[in-house]
């Protein structure tokens, strides 16, 4: 592989290739470094004390016991910690957002089970829990709201007691004249649909570590978060400090992150603080109870939807309003927004009309996992387009076919805006590729065939597709800082930091690629806000468009400084040396040559008092940002084949193809790794992974016994192939790649299953499908 | 009952073996094996995903069975043979489960696979795996978020000497 770089080609060997991961040996060995692994003997533990009530007026906090038991150093609830009482603002705006004041710790009314009112801080995590225990709350109980629905009831309970209703944003956007093109319409079909999400579940949960040193005024924070400047902002905003006095370190280990750990939460604030107050250093450890009810899942949306189409399934209409839960305080819109502008997916729809109401609603606040509002939003148009082939008898591939932007058709306009602001425009794609490729897999003509051999049987096969178009890559910028070190090796330091996609492989690959160095020779760093001072960090599979070509390009600039310091020490130009494995050679005389480290000796470490040749490059590093000019549009099909059993209502997955297109693939193992990963979720999604919470906003689903993540038994390898249509907005072509496999994987499973069921008339529009789901869709429970 | 909460700190001494090592502590009775291996040994490679027994990360072997070291209590373990993750590479070498997790690209966050290695190095030494199945049952008792299993899945099918999944090769 080749990119043209203007005046030179340059060969990238290691782009495109499944190198094996570096990451893996001490993750083998039990010697990864995740937060709670590190050694903070000397740390104080903390324990929180959460709200045990949806909503509550919080009348008194008795923590006399508490501060009694041996070993508890303190107790802090908001009376202790005023300086702190700032707003936590959300992400992602709009100028209609119903704003609710986030504090870090509940003041005097809680809005959900699990928001905390104080923080206990012991010797060990067991004492810091035991004085929690003895921690005293009178609550006077208020009105809850746990639904959408009950938000938006007339006269119903508000969320917050100083507000006038429970929407949080109600936002609509219009692409040509969707209420004409509606009533003129040749077919109209509704439908209802909602969908849960459920939570991320990272393995390990969220954990945070404070040191503040008295002496210089500097604070250490550890943070299992996927974006390390975003805390180290925030922490500097609201302490008043600069940016250079808050160290933030995302450990090079974090147990997986799925959206939750890309937001910024109230402990992360707490614990450093009271770090402060004590000038003792404390961690926390979230558990899995905590996870389930402070860590943001993604809620139920409930959508009504119209399309309108021809006589041969042309649409020429979509109109989706849809109700979306932002739980108990607004971490930002980008989830609903997001729903927003991927409804019209691959298809050309001339009149949109897509409404959004978000609401307050008295649960845990809600925010991006994995699929990040896209699942929910192709759920909906994969569903219509499956219902406009059974209305018209039409095969659903046809459908699709009839109403695909072409792949000649890009730069592709969908006339509406992306959560970043900008016209919604698709920047390349070949999506009749993608369902050409997936058909070329399986032959539906033979499935035809086999299911009705099979109904015969009494056995009921169906077969659905997914087929989505995903928003990736968005700016501002990333990050990298390259270095040739003390000891002739080459350091790349990235702003962002993975959490198991594995940064330190495919950014070395990049690296050695872009410098022509060995890739043994590479060493990849992440996640210390003190060694490059700017990032954004890992979320909305953004890293590889944004990281990726700021590597490249700080690479490449590196690379021509190690030229111009070789020419130097080989008394030849710049333009005569040629890098390879360990160091530079005249290109014509490749027996004249000198390392790496004879390079950083004489220009990195220098020789004390002596003076190089005027004009040499010294202090060898680099540092670049990328800012890509908008997203770039990834594409996946998923094609589902399931058995669904309709006496007992459980539903097998058979067999999958997944196509999916990134642009240029950087680690093909990596891309499959992050492809059926990303797979799983959407299993979860489309069949088990649900949060309940009761009436009263109690949640019900806290630990793994009442809440499925899908196990080895529940999950098939999906059969993958990839299409590269490189995106012309970065140098590299790439785009993101870490959602493609969860977002198109629910509407397949949904319309599969709908497939199967076809000669009972079954519905099917509510997910996840369980048994009782199901069989309430076959009208055996309802 | 601060008093009683005290009182709790009944302290029990226990003697086992850890990874080959004859080890002795003076311990609080409600200290679970995980967190004993974890903090008392600073054998962190064991790791915490649920302490419900759900999730399977902190699986171990105790006396040669794969057990949730989450829900035992170190005092309960007296006498008794714990073999952690860091017992697995000998001199350096990786194991062949481990080497075929590197390979087969089994692993990404890692956070679960300690639990996955224990369990599944428990499994074969009992029988090996024979076919795709079999492998995902082995695999079931463990939960991990990242990998869809896929890896895994062929991981234990190339030690099963029945061949790679196709998508791994």
């Amino acid at each position: 592989m080749s990119i043209d770089t203007g005046t030179t080609t340059t060969r990238r060997p290691l782009v495109g290739t499944g190198v094996k991961r570096r990451e893996d040996r001490r993750l083998l060995t039990g010697k990864g470094e995740f937060l709670d692994d590190l050694s903070f003997a000397d740390f104080l533990e903390a324990a929180i004390v959460r709200s045990s009530v949806a909503h509550a007026r919080v009348r008194s906090i008795d923590t006399s016991a508490a501060l009694a038991l041996p070993g508890v150093v303190g107790v802090f609830t908001a009376g202790d910690l005023e300086e702190l009482l700032q707003d936590l603002p959300p992400k992602v705006v709009h100028p209609d957002l119903h704003h609710r004041l986030r504090l870090p710790i509940v003041l005097d009314e809680a809005c959900y089970v699990g928001e905390p009112i104080a923080v206990v801080v012991a010797e060990s995590r067991r004492r810091a829990e035991d004085a929690a225990d003895l921690i005293v709350i009178d609550y006077e109980q208020l009105g809850v709201v746990a639904s959408t629905a009950a938000a938006l009831a007339q006269g119903g309970p508000l969320a917050h007691l100083d507000a006038e209703d429970n929407v949080c944003v109600h936002i609509t956007q219009r692409a040509g004249e969707p209420d004409e093109a509606l009533a003129s319409a040749p077919h109209v079909l509704a439908e209802t649909f909602m969908i849960s999400r459920g939570g991320g579940h990272s393995i390990e949960g969220r954990a945070v570590a404070a040191r503040f040193e008295p002496a210089t005024g500097e604070l250490t924070v550890w943070d299992a978060t996927q974006a390390p400047h975003y805390a180290r902002q925030k922490l500097a905003e609201l302490f008043g400090l600069t940016e250079d006095q808050v160290r933030v370190i995302a450990p090079a280990d974090i147990g997986g992150g799925f959206g939750p750990k890309a937001q910024f939460y109230g402990e992360e604030v707490l614990i450093p603080f009271i770090a402060m107050r004590l000038e003792r250093p404390i961690k926390w450890i979230e558990d899995r109870w905590e996870n389930f009810v402070s860590s943001a899942p993604e809620r139920t949306q409930t959508h009504r939807v119209e399309v309108g189409f021809d006589d041969e399934g042309h649409l020429l209409v979509l109109k989706d309003v849809f109700e979306h839960d932002q739980g108990a305080y607004c971490l930002g819109l980008q989830v609903p927004t997001i729903t927003m502008s991927t409804l019209p997916g691959p298809y050309k729809i001339p009149n949109i009309h897509s409404e959004l109401i978000s609401c307050y609603t008295n649960m845990v606040p809600t925010s991006s996992l994995r699929g990040a509002g896209r699942p929910q939003a192709v759920l909906v148009m994969e569903r219509m387009v499956d219902r406009i082939a059974e209305h018209l008898g039409l095969a659903p591939e046809e459908v699709r076919r009839k109403n695909l932007i072409q792949a000649d058709e890009f730069p592709y306009r969908v006339g509406l805006l992306f959560r970043d602001g900008s016209p919604l425009t698709y920047d390349s794609g070949n999506y009749p590729g993608l369902l050409n490729g997936a058909l070329e897999r399986v032959d539906f003509a033979a499935f035809r065939e086999l299911q009705a051999a099979e109904r015969q049987k009494g056995r009921f096969l169906g077969i659905g597709i997914g087929l989505c178009v995903e928003g990736t890559g968005l700016g501002p910028y990333e990050g990298c800082r390259v270095r040739l070190t003390n000891f002739g090796r080459i350091l790349v330091t990235l702003a962002a930091s993975p959490q198991g996609q594995g940064y330190e492989t495919v950014y070395a690959q990049l690296a050695a690629d872009g410098l022509g160095i060995d890739f043994d020779l590479i060493d990849v760093r992440h996640g210390d806000t003190a060694n490059i001072p700017f990032g954004q960090g890992t979320f909305g599979s953004r890293v590889t468009a944004n990281a990726a070509p700021a590597v490249f390009d700080a690479c490449q600039q590196l690379a021509g400084d190690l030229r111009r310091a070789a020419g130097v020490l080989l008394d030849v130009g710049a333009e005569e040396i040629e890098l390879a494995g360990d160091g530079a050679s005249v290109r014509t005389e490749p027996e004249r040559r000198v390392s790496l480290l004879e390079i950083t000796r004489a220009f990195n470490v220098g020789r004390h008092g002596m003076a190089v040749k005027p004009g040499s490059p010294v202090g060898l590093e680099r540092t670049a940002y990328f800012t890509p000019e908008r997203a770039a549009y990834s594409s996946a099909i998923n094609v589902m084949i399931v058995e669904v059993d309709p006496e007992t209502g459980m539903v097998q997955l058979l067999r999958c193809v997944l196509g999916h297109d990134c642009g240029t693939v950087l680690n093909p193992l990596l891309v499959d790794g992050q492809v059926y990963g990303g797979f799983a979720h959407g299993v979860g999604n489309a069949l088990y992974e649900e949060m309940h919470f009761d009436s009263e906003g109690q949640p019900l689903t806290v630990s793994y016994l009442d809440y499925a993540l899908p196990g080895s038994l529940e999950v098939i390898v999906p059969e993958l192939f990839h299409q590269e249509t490189p995106s012309p907005l970065n140098p590299l072509g790439v785009k993101g790649t870490g959602e493609s496999g969860t977002i198109p994987t629910p509407a397949a499973i949904a319309n599969a299953v709908e497939d199967a069921l076809r000669p009972f008339g079954a519905r099917i529009n509510r997910l996840p499908l369980t048994p009782g789901r199901v069989l309430g869709a076959l009208g055996v429970l309802d | 009952m601060a008093e009683e909460r005290t009182s709790d700190l009944d302290l029990h001494s226990v003697q086992l073996e850890v990874n080959g090592e004859a080890v002795q502590a003076t311990l609080e009775s409600r200290v679970s094996l995980a967190d004993y291996l974890r903090h008392g040994l600073g054998l962190v490679g064991t790791h915490l995903g649920c302490e419900q027994g759900s999730c399977g990360a902190c699986t171990v072997l105790v006396d040669g069975e794969a057990v949730r070291s989450c829900l035992l209590l170190a005092v309960q373990l007296d006498g008794a043979k714990v073999e952690t993750v860091e017992s697995l590479a000998v001199g350096g070498v990786l194991s062949p489960l481990q080497q075929a997790f590197h390979d087969h690209h089994a692993l990404q966050c890692g956070f679960c696979t300690s639990g996955f290695l224990m369990s599944l190095t428990a499994r074969l030494r009992e029988r090996p795996v024979t076919d795709e199945h079999d492998a995902r049952e082995a695999l079931s008792g463990n939960i991990c978020r990242c990998t869809g299993y896929a890896g895994m899945v062929a991981a234990l099918l190339s030690l099963s000497g029945a061949g790679a999944g196709e998508e791994h090769q």
